[in-house]
């Protein structure tokens, strides 16, 4: 492309020359399609599906994969991510994608669940999925609210937190103690790979995504089950903006739930 | 002087205004446009290609995937 | 010669769905032991047909994570089943509702036991209307097939494999606790080879297995539908693809009921008593037959209705309170009085109890008393 003012062109490049396919080094993957997310803006849910996205497309096995979506917000993600989908009921997805990857071992199978299905009207079925050592990866969302049905008390909603159900802040007496089930996965022998990660800034989102590709390969190499946990926030459950709710989730969310590895049997 | 230059395309339409990118944005390059998408979102726009290097933080922070980094090594 | 060939045996009833599904060519079974059905699972553990046929056999968590096994494994084109008995049954009724939204094929062996509740692990017939009916939401039907023996047991599980991928539908094999814990000379059918992934392939392309995603738009599997509009749409489409099955699929048998002026309608159990009773009543003179429906849901409507013209009444027999009569009732349409009997609670009524139930009825029915009441002593 021809530069304006002669030999300038070739010290100062123009926005068209730099905006051209070969320049391009980062964007929605190309799994991720154009209909627009149902996500409220800044919910963590799309950058992990932008990572799960980028992860089966670096991994090349889109043909491969068998992903099984939740009852919550993540109920529509089959929408969003073009490989295929079964969308389980409410908490049952682990129980799902145990038969599936039973009956089709070859392919990468995992779940995608928030904490109301994981951690509570699923805990069952996710322990048991855990403990059998299905070769299958979770990723579980924990954003400690209930998003879908307009904020109402999650199973991990810290103490004191107010919720649409707690509206005077979780008490123990009336209420129990947040559970914590990525500490029990640890215990649990059928699990290889425990982990809990964020993706509030760049450097937790490279890692969330180093945790993902990790669960993936543990299921295609059957190396029992992997549980990734990602602390996320809900802007709208928690009544604050996207910069507010990630500065909210640093400062009493980190506290109450560790990021790092929580188990790792590869190393 | 070999430089990095980086550019951003907003998909104006997908982005919600979260604001998440303009906080991620190491040389604060990025803001929230004036005017409104068709959902009325103020949307995301850089304000100063030139100084871009395309380190792609407000990409990889858009929940939406509505950013595109394109960077070239100018020599 | 050929009937030598033959593999006859003498089996259990739930041992027999293990067998028949191992050679029917079953990819997989999803089950929690509950009595009068354990030996279901049992005997697959014995028989170890993932060293064999390569099916995939696992004992669930609970009855809801089975349903949800089979919802998966019904998703991605396998042919899986699961059994369990009546409060089992119940629980998986959120996932039946789910895997018939979705169109999704699954075979569920129920084997009946007395209830409400826990109720008795003796045998019942109580769960008609859980079976036909569905304690799932909305407006689906499962195809529903009664056997009334232990050969029938392995020929509905071959029948029930076919009708599932037909119509994409799932199958309940409604069968009882008799049934299941007693022992017949059974044929079982010859080993069928368990279809490959590339037959899958091409037989299921609304299979969410990933296969051949390249060159296609991505499968899913949801029965979430936020636009009313559609969801009425789907729920029209599904309604049409019963009719059909309603006009094509209905099997049922009669005894001696050709000339019959009374008529016993009875499936399961209750048939093999009725056989006996039928019997006795026709020794003695009287002129009645019996209607045995094979698949309880597409329900004999037609036939019942034709032949209701020339019966003087009908009498239900189910080991229930009386379930299936309200189905025999709108069969036909009020041409003749329809009375029940039957025990229930886990008790079995004997081929005399049902001759005396014959008799009040023809008594009461003879005195125009009809409709006072249906429930026959």
């Amino acid at each position: 492309m021809a530069a304006p003012f002669g030999g300038r062109g070739a010290l100062y490049m123009t926005k068209e020359e730099l905006i051209q396919p070969e320049n391009r080094i980062y964007g929605k993957p190309a799994l991720m399609n154009d209909t627009p997310m149902h996500y409220c803006p800044g919910c963590s849910h799309g950058v992990v599906h932008k990572l799960v996205a980028e992860v089966i497309e670096e991994m090349g096995i889109e043909e491969d994969t068998i992903a099984i979506c939740p009852v919550g917000c993540a109920v529509f993600a089959y929408r969003y991510l073009d490989i295929d989908w079964i969308e389980a009921s409410h908490g049952r997805a682990p129980a799902c994608a145990s038969s599936v990857k039973r009956l089709w071992p070859k392919k990468l199978v995992f779940t995608y669940q928030g904490d109301g299905d994981m951690a509570c009207i699923g805990t069952g079925e996710a322990i048991h999925a855990m403990n059998r050592g299905e070769n299958i990866a979770m990723i579980f969302i924990n954003n400690a609210i209930y998003g879908m049905t307009g904020g109402q008390m999650a199973p991990t909603t810290l103490m004191g937190m107010k919720t649409a159900t707690c509206p005077y802040g979780r008490q123990a007496d009336l209420h129990g103690y947040p559970l914590h089930i990525t500490d029990i996965a640890v215990n649990l022998e059928g699990t290889c790979y425990v982990t809990r990660q964020a993706v509030n800034t760049v450097a937790n989102i490279r890692k969330t995504k180093k945790a993902i590709r990790q669960a993936f390969e543990n299921s295609l190499n059957h190396k029992g089950c992997s549980v990734v946990e990602v602390v996320s926030t809900c802007a709208s459950g928690w009544k604050k903006t996207p910069e507010q709710a990630n500065q909210w989730m640093t400062e009493n969310m980190f506290p109450y739930y560790p990021l790092g590895d929580l188990k790792n049997t590869n190393e | 002087m070999a430089k990095m230059r980086g550019a951003i395309v907003v998909d104006i339409e997908r982005c919600k205004g979260c604001n998440l990118c303009t906080i991620a944005c190491p040389l604060n390059l990025v803001t929230l446009s004036a005017t409104v998408n068709h959902k009325g979102y103020n949307y995301a726009e850089q304000t100063d290609w030139e100084k871009c290097n395309g380190c792609t933080s407000c990409a990889i922070v858009c929940p939406d995937g509505c950013i595109t980094v394109y960077r070239k090594k100018e020599e | 010669m050929d009937e030598q060939k033959k593999d006859y045996v003498l089996l259990k009833g739930n041992e027999v769905i293990a067998k028949a599904a191992i050679r029917y060519g079953y990819d997989g079974f999803f089950g929690y032991p509950i009595t009068p059905q354990s030996e279901v699972l049992e005997t697959l553990a014995v028989d170890k047909p993932w060293e064999t046929t390569g099916m995939v056999v696992l004992q669930a968590e609970s009855e809801v994570a089975s349903i949800n096994m089979l919802y998966g494994a019904g998703a991605t084109g396998k042919l899986a089943f699961t059994s369990s008995s009546s409060p089992g049954i119940a629980l998986m009724q959120e996932g039946i509702s789910y895997m018939a939204a979705c169109e999704l094929p699954g075979v569920i062996v129920s084997v009946g036991r007395g209830g409400p509740g826990l109720g008795t692990i003796q045998p019942g017939q109580a769960d008609y209307n859980q079976a036909v009916y569905g304690g799932g939401n909305g407006d689906y039907n499962l195809i529903v097939l009664a056997p009334n023996s232990v050969q029938e047991m392995a020929d509905c599980m071959g029948k029930a494999k076919e009708l599932t991928f037909k119509w994409r539908v799932p199958v309940m094999i409604l069968s009882d606790g008799v049934i299941g814990q007693m022992m017949e000379k059974v044929e079982l059918p010859p080993f069928t080879p368990r279809r490959t992934e590339e037959e899958i392939h091409q037989q299921c392309p609304w299979a969410t297995n990933g296969m051949g995603l390249k060159g296609r738009k991505y499968n899913y599997h949801s029965s979430l539908e936020f636009d009313p509009l559609v969801m009425e749409d789907r729920n029209h489409k599904m309604a049409e693809k019963y009719r059909k099955i309603e006009a094509e699929e209905v099997d049922y048998d009669t005894y001696k009921a050709d000339d019959a002026e009374y008529l016993i309608v009875a499936y399961g159990i209750s048939s093999r008593v009725s056989m006996k009773t039928v019997d006795t009543l026709r020794e003695q003179g009287v002129k009645v037959g019996m209607l045995r429906p094979k698949t309880l849901w597409p329900f004999p409507n037609r036939i019942l209705n034709e032949k209701a013209e020339n019966l003087k009444c009908i009498l239900c027999v189910e080991q229930s309170e009386g379930q299936m009569i309200k189905d025999v009732r709108l069969a036909v349409e009020g041409q003749v009085p329809v009375y029940h009997t039957g025990r229930s609670g886990g008790m079995i009524s004997s081929p005399a109890d049902v001759v005396d139930a014959f008799k009040a009825m023809a008594r009461e029915n003879i005195s125009k008393n009809w409709p006072k009441g249906y429930w026959i002593k």
